[in-house]
């Protein structure tokens, strides 16, 4: 009786067959080149997030979010959001003004859709920041470990337990009313947790076989931090990121409710429901509805980084 | 040796429906059990562990199962309640699990845990649960009941946790026990010591066992009958003794491929497998 | 308890104090910088634009801005401890004293809407859990999901208008009606027990219906987080095989959740209500605005608008350090009273 060692892999050559749609080259199990593989692993991860619906949701109205922002004048149908009409102060929503008008008689409307702006910007602006102060600090540390890891890691750990809003606002009052101001004072205390993370991921990586060769290649350790190793926190900080975003959005609007952040006569979410305050229990739609645009994003990127967090960290709280 | 059958089961099937269609994990598996040892063999997905939790009712939906019969010293275990299978569960049938580390409760005492399965079908006070939650710990031959009683499950190595699991599986003096791979989460060297108490408290309380395991050496000595489950099929049953004269080429090739000290082979043997044996 | 295991109980106990030490010198020195480095001059803030040159030099003396900067670090930390944290502009008082004052207000508001967020969150996270996939799962995490994308203000002035304004079921902003301040002699500074303490039943029945709908509110963003997070973990625990043994003894299914999970995620759960209470504390800056609530936060506010650093330094650090204390304290428990961890 012959032992006969079956093999378990279809024939090789099957993947390079000549009618092969786009898809199928994507999710191919063999690619043939690093970029086919890279595009492959990122085809499947929006599979995985169209796959979800609540992150298509999320999907959904960060698409539209970018969109308003971006076409902001045409779809607020060019008219002005700082252009005051005292003749018709507070007026309730209607044909004239889809959302009414404010205690200056500016279309609520309008204001909406240019605060898109406004809110993209700062979300941006911070992520920016942020997120490469973190990979920064966290790569470090993790790579070069000893001496440097526990200075770097205290101080990360010092403003982790700093409460975001309070000192945001210390910040913001200091520095002065503006949208840069705003976003600085954000991202002081938002960089922490991605230091922990690019740090945590470092510190997994550095001890591989590849980077022992790109080592004994002579590569510096700023190359290896740069070319090989922030690369592969990426995903865990876009990750991150998307998930933050909704806080960062709500602290942002926290600072425009209170006077902080984007200055009268810009149109920011956060300032309009402050001054919709006082007449909140007549003409209601002054506050709540810049409010309720502030709760979809919010919403939005929250679903999103659900979505997100799923396919690429499911074992992650 | 068997006398009346304790557990009769006929053409069990678990399915599982899934995205991509079903899961037809046990086939018209059909045994019947007395007071005797029956070894259930196979590779991982061939449905063994799936066998023994329907037996308990223990298949999460959305999985299905269905059998034409299914009892226990009687009792049909077909379509029970709840409250039924509290009842049951523990006290008429139990189950050793196979890593103590996952098995027992972290941050539960061990000796407590041992005690919840008496407590729960005997109404009794505290002492005496505790008295018997002791009197097991020696019975499964670890020698500081009183010290083990009050340790965490992290604490105990890994023979003594399997042992806590067996107290905790015999204390309510079941009729028939399963046990899912109690030793493959083991070194070798404990191994056949937790065997040998599984061994001695099976004999003495004249209980039934199913002995699920991939290890078919250890089941054929262990065991009284073998079954051999492929692809969620039985597809050999035969007394323990008589595995040489296996009719099914799948058990032939898991013979042949475990290595033996007495005729050692310069190249060892693996299963060829054949896509008729799961039709 | 042995020598060795207490040591280590001593050891676990310095390194938190010193990790708590160590944060609170940072968030001074945070404050400190953010005090010094202001674009505005600090002497013309107490001076005046009109004060002559040698008023303007003597002030800068005094303020000690002569100095290097980590001498004024030094000098900085030494007021702090001996309790000066300067003098309000707003209110003339020394900033210590209005903390004190406004501190149980703040106290008082997040406590109640913890003990809120607790009792709903944690069943609910539970259940959540236990019938995960179907409408009991579903409706926890889509409640939980709007709490935590919600902006804190905005929910608080639309529950004012909604309950308040239209359907007239809750008091409105403040934490009395007018004709009621001043009645009940402040003990602790929680009206609830002060007024029940001394048997105002009025005052009782006013002050809480001014509380119920901020705590309600703040309850319920408190419960978003909490139910997601012990929804994660039960369902985390649920699916471990020490569950499924307890099954298999004869445990129900709620006597497996309840008695055999839920001790197990019970000190993570300690931390994310730690966090919870701290995020309570901290959005009462917004909070306490929307509501004229009497706290804290407001306090800081109102010097913000006062253009009163000191007073929003002095708030901030208030603030911050409970936070950090907070933070820092649940670390620590959940490292000491974790059985796995205990014996490392």
């Amino acid at each position: 009786m012959s032992i006969e060692i079956t093999p378990q892999l279809p024939p090789p050559g099957l993947s390079l067959g000549p009618s092969l749609s786009l898809s199928q080259w994507l999710l191919s199990d063999a690619p043939a080149s690093r970029r086919q593989a890279v595009l492959g692993n990122g085809y499947r991860g929006l599979l995985s997030i169209l796959a979800n619906p609540a992150a298509l949701v999320g999907l959904a109205i960060i698409a539209a979010l970018v969109l308003i922002a971006v076409l902001a004048p045409v779809i607020a149908g060019f008219r002005s959001p700082t252009g005051q009409d005292l003749g018709h102060r507070l007026a309730a929503p209607g044909a004239a003004h889809w959302f009414g008008t404010d205690e200056l008689g500016r279309d609520i409307y309008a204001r909406t859709v240019h605060g898109a702006r406004v809110t993209l910007t700062i979300v941006m602006l911070v992520s920016v920041v942020v997120a490469p102060i973190g990979l920064a600090v966290g790569t470090t540390a993790g790579y070069l470990g000893g001496w440097v890891d526990a200075v770097l890691m205290r101080i990360t750990d010092i403003f982790l337990a700093f409460p975001r809003l309070v000192l945001a606002l210390a910040f913001a009052a200091a520095l002065g009313p503006g949208i840069e101001n705003a976003v600085i004072a954000i991202s002081l205390t938002a960089w922490p947790p991605y230091a922990r993370i690019a740090r945590a991921e470092t510190v997994t990586i550095a001890r591989s076989d590849f980077i022992a060769a790109v080592v004994l290649q002579g590569a510096s350790t700023v190359r290896i931090l740069f070319r090989h190793i922030v690369p592969l926190c990426l995903s865990s900080v876009i990750v991150r990121l998307t998930l933050d975003m909704a806080g960062i959005i709500l602290t942002a609007a926290g600072l425009g409710f209170l006077g902080l952040g984007a200055q009268p006569p810009t149109a920011e979410w956060g300032a309009m429901v402050s001054a919709g305050r006082d007449v909140i229990l007549d003409q209601w739609w002054v506050a709540t509805i810049p409010g309720l645009a502030i709760f979809i994003v919010s919403l939005g990127f929250n679903l999103l980084g659900d979505g997100l967090r799923d396919v690429f960290d499911p074992k992650s709280t | 040796m068997s006398g009346a059958p304790l557990l009769e089961v006929d053409d069990l099937n678990v399915t599982f429906p899934g995205r991509g269609g079903e899961t037809h994990a046990v086939r018209n598996a059909s045994f019947s059990l007395g007071r005797e040892r029956l070894g259930i063999v196979g590779e991982s997905g061939s449905g063994k562990s799936t066998t023994g939790r329907a037996l308990l009712g223990l298949i999460p939906p959305p999985g299905i199962v269905s059998a034409k019969r299914m009892t226990l010293a009687g009792q049909d275990l077909r379509s029970l309640s709840d409250a039924d299978w509290q009842r049951l569960r523990g006290r008429r049938m139990s189950m050793v699990m196979q890593d103590p580390k996952y098995s027992l409760n972290p941050v539960l005492k061990v000796g407590a845990q041992i005690e919840e399965t008496y407590r729960l079908h005997h109404k009794s006070a505290q002492g005496e649960a505790r008295k018997r939650a002791l009197a097991m710990l020696e019975a499964v031959k670890i020698r500081d009941p009183d010290l083990v009683y009050h340790l965490h499950a992290h604490q105990l190595s890994g023979g003594m946790g399997q042992r806590v699991m067996i107290a905790m599986m015999l204390i309510a003096e079941p009729d028939l026990l399963i046990a899912d791979e109690p030793t493959s989460a083991l070194d070798v060297t404990v191994q056949n010591e937790v065997l040998r108490i599984l061994d001695d408290l099976v004999t003495d309380r004249g209980m039934g066992l199913i002995f699920i395991s991939h290890n078919l050496t250890i089941v054929s000595s262990f065991c009284d009958r073998v079954l051999v489950m492929y692809g969620g099929r039985i597809v050999e049953e035969c007394k323990a003794g008589e595995l040489a004269a296996a009719k099914h080429p799948y058990t032939q090739a898991l013979i042949k491929a475990a290595p033996s000290l007495e005729h050692p082979v310069a190249e060892l043997a693996v299963v060829t497998r054949d896509p008729a044996w799961l039709r | 308890m042995s020598a060795s295991s207490l040591l280590n109980v001593l050891w676990r106990l310095g390194s938190f104090a010193g990790s708590l030490l160590l944060t609170l010198l940072g968030l001074t020195a945070v404050t400190f910088g953010i005090g010094r480095f202001i674009p505005v001059d600090p002497v013309l803030a107490v001076v005046g634009d009109h004060a002559t040159r040698e008023v303007y030099d003597k002030a800068r003396l005094a303020m000690g801005l002569d100095r290097s900067v980590p001498e004024q670090y030094f000098l900085y930390l030494k007021k702090l401890v001996s309790g000066d944290f300067g003098t309000s502009v707003m209110t003339s008082h020394s900033i210590l004293s209005d903390i004190v004052q406004f501190f149980p207000a703040t106290l008082e508001l997040s406590t109640i809407a913890a003990i809120i967020g607790v009792s709903a969150g944690v069943p609910a996270g539970v259940a959540a859990a236990a019938y995960k996939g179907r409408w009991p799962d579903q409706l926890v995490r889509i409640v939980g999901l709007f709490g935590y994308s919600m902006p804190v203000f905005w929910l608080g002035l639309v529950g004012l208008a909604l309950f308040y304004g239209r359907l007239g079921w809750v008091a409105g902003p403040g934490r009395l009606d007018v004709g009621f301040e001043d009645i009940v002699t402040a003990r602790t500074g929680v009206i609830l027990i002060d007024s029940a303490l001394a048997g105002e039943w009025e005052v009782f029945r006013n002050a809480a219906s001014h509380i119920v709908l901020p705590a309600c509110l703040l309850g319920y963003l408190s419960l978003a987080y909490i139910a997601r997070m012990t929804r994660s973990f039960m369902i985390d625990q649920l699916s471990q095989e020490y569950v499924t043994a307890a099954r298999i003894k004869g445990r129900s299914f709620w006597g497996a959740v309840w008695g055999h999970a839920f001790p197990n995620i019970m000190v993570p759960l300690i931390t994310v209500v730690g966090l919870s209470y701290a995020s309570l504390l901290e959005g009462s800056v917004l909070t306490e605005t929307v509501f004229a609530w009497p706290g804290l936060g407001l306090y800081i506010t109102r010097s913000l608008f006062n253009a009163d650093m000191n007073a929003v330094l002095g708030g901030t650090l208030m603030v911050g350090a409970v936070f950090i204390g907070i933070n820092l304290l649940c670390d620590f428990l959940y490292k000491v009273f974790d059985p796995r961890l205990r014996a490392a």
